[in-house]
């Protein structure tokens, strides 16, 4: 079990200021670092891969600082966002290139193993420069895992993946992180980080956002409503007794042609609003068929982010 | 991983030189050293005048620093262009067993195609005496193994390498190096011409204490070696972002 951590870290090219005092610390399962194109997490993940020094502030695996410090390599796998290999090699010299670095003591059998794991057993005899850009993803991928790591950062990972490329690797990252790896990737595609991950850390132009499970980040904000669907055995009456409630700021009764019923609810204080419900329905006597939330997607919540 | 050499980077060195267009070069440059000695023997005959101003001025001069930058810029430039150095960097290998694995491919390359063409180019235009040979193909593997060096540190230190050892080698060694007298304190090539001088017994250039030119080469090459390692482990590795 290891653990990344990120104290007060700022990254700054001159007077561009690339990550701005970030701090989090990442444990083991599968967390997404998930942000729009140059929000930093590149720049992110370079210092916790000890590719970039941090103009201010610690990254550690381990309490083991990473930059200037080759051994903590032992513990970590890296997955580059950028598609360059040894394409002069095949996959399987690749990977076994990889182990004999790592100072493994039987690098055929561990390469295989790896090789085996993403499913490139077939291909591995080729030259690299023949693999599709999926292909080349997943060598890469099973380079970053021949030593067993105990964490894995990847940096955009699904990028170019066909979509079966694509679910096969969610797999493996799930299989990863339930195997007590702390693995991170990064993302700016919202679909990706949501069926992969739980935990997330959200990086806006440099800064860090906002961390924790999806639906706990959605609950943090407070300020922005949340919308639901409420299907009853009597909408109007519910409909009239929540707006009297200040944690409800509207509601709209679903009537009217082609409509299916229900109430479309708009609540500012989400806590509030999970007590209230079915205190009034049942203090009403209505019954609650159905209560749905229709912005409760990773969507919404970074949309809000960026736009914040 | 204490080891000083890599077997795993120098293969991948050894492979990676030759898949690119470099490669070829490799080839052109002593083939184009050779003819031309070849072409001068039968114009000129055995003349040691000739025979030394051509080893010295297209061999020591032109020749073999291009063969040391090409040979260790072709193993560092493309990965760290590329980030493919990141695989080798991303290992608990030492950052100088990289740079010394793949000096060891570079130095390789400069005893192939630099120091062995030497010996022949003088073979081809000194038959009569061999330690004209054998005094330029060492001074070349003084000279070429020095080169290295300084190139290694240019390639880490900025990706226009190729391009600054190329003006390095032009206006610093070949042009400035026969203008000034001066610049032979600081000239690899004049500390090798001393070197050839000594052992050949001519006198290509002027007087400097070959205990110098000894020492100064030694210190270019360990200085350039160290510094490299020291560059690549602290070495910046970023995206597009």
């Amino acid at each position: 079990m290891s653990e990344i951590k990120i104290d007060h870290v700022s990254r700054w090219y001159r007077n561009v200021v690339a990550v701005n005092d970030v701090s989090m610390t990442i444990g083991p399962g599968v967390t997404g670092l998930l942000g729009p194109n140059g929000a930093g997490k590149t720049t992110l993940i370079a210092m916790m891969s000890g590719f970039l020094a941090p103009s201010t502030g610690t990254v550690t695996v381990d309490g083991q600082p990473l930059w200037r410090n080759e051994q903590v390599y032992r513990t970590v796998g890296l997955v580059p966002e950028r598609e360059a290999t040894f394409d002069y090699l095949t996959g399987r010299q690749f990977v076994v290139a990889c182990a004999e670095l790592h100072g493994l003591d039987d690098p055929g059998a561990s390469a295989q193993r790896a090789i085996a794991q993403i499913e490139m057993t077939d291909a591995q005899d080729r030259s690299i420069s023949t693999y599709s850009k999926g292909m080349k993803q997943r060598i890469k991928m099973a380079a970053s895992l021949v030593h067993d790591p105990a964490v894995l950062l990847l940096d955009e990972p699904f990028n170019g993946m066909d979509p079966r490329q694509r679910i096969h690797l969610m797999d493996l990252l799930r299989e990863m992180g339930a195997e007590g790896r702390t693995v991170l990737f990064s993302s700016h595609i919202l679909e990706e980080v949501e069926q992969v991950a739980r935990q997330i850390e959200v990086m806006v132009a440099g800064r860090h956002a906002a961390s924790g499970d999806f639906g706990a980040i959605r609950r943090l904000m407070t300020d922005r409503p949340n919308r639901f669907v409420l299907r009853t055995d009597n909408d109007r009456l519910l409909a009239s007794v929540l707006l009297a409630d200040a944690s409800v700021r509207g509601a709209r009764l679903r009537t009217g042609r082609g409509a299916d019923g229900g109430i479309e609810l708009e609540a500012s204080d989400f806590g509030r609003f999970s007590e209230v419900l079915p205190r009034l329905a049942r203090e009403h006597g209505v019954r609650l068929l159905e209560v749905t939330p229709t912005d409760e997607s990773l969507e919404s919540v970074f949309s809000y982010l960026v736009s914040s | 991983m204490s080891a000083a050499i890599s077997p795993t980077i120098v293969r991948l060195g050894a492979r990676s030189i030759f898949s690119r267009w470099r490669g070829v070069l490799l080839f052109v440059l002593p083939a184009i050293l050779i003819g031309l000695s070849l072409l001068v023997r039968v114009l000129v005959g055995q003349d040691e005048a000739s025979a030394g101003v051509t080893l010295y001025r297209l061999g020591l001069v032109v020749i073999v620093p291009l063969i040391a930058l090409l040979a260790t810029s072709g193993l560092l430039a493309p990965e760290i262009d590329d980030g493919s150095i990141s695989y080798l960097l991303a290992t608990p290998t030492s950052r100088h067993t990289i740079v010394i694995s793949k000096l060891v491919v570079a130095f390789s390359c400069v005893l192939a195609f630099g120091v062995l063409p030497m010996l022949v180019a003088g073979l081809v235009l000194r038959p009569d005496s061999p330690s004209f040979a054998v005094g330029f193909a060492i001074g070349s593997l003084v000279s070429g193994t020095t080169y290295c060096a300084v190139f290694a540190l240019l390639s880490v230190m900025t990706r226009h390498a190729v391009v600054i050892g190329l003006i390095y080698v032009l206006i610093w060694e070949g042009l400035l190096g026969g203008l000034l007298d001066g610049v032979r304190w600081l000239s690899v090539v004049r500390w090798s011409a001393e070197i050839v001088d000594r052992i050949a017994d001519l006198s290509l250039v002027d007087d400097l204490p070959l205990t110098y030119a000894l020492i100064a080469s030694g210190i270019v090459l360990v200085v350039g070696t160290w510094r490299t390692g020291w560059r690549l482990r602290a070495f910046n590795l970023t995206g597009d972002e």
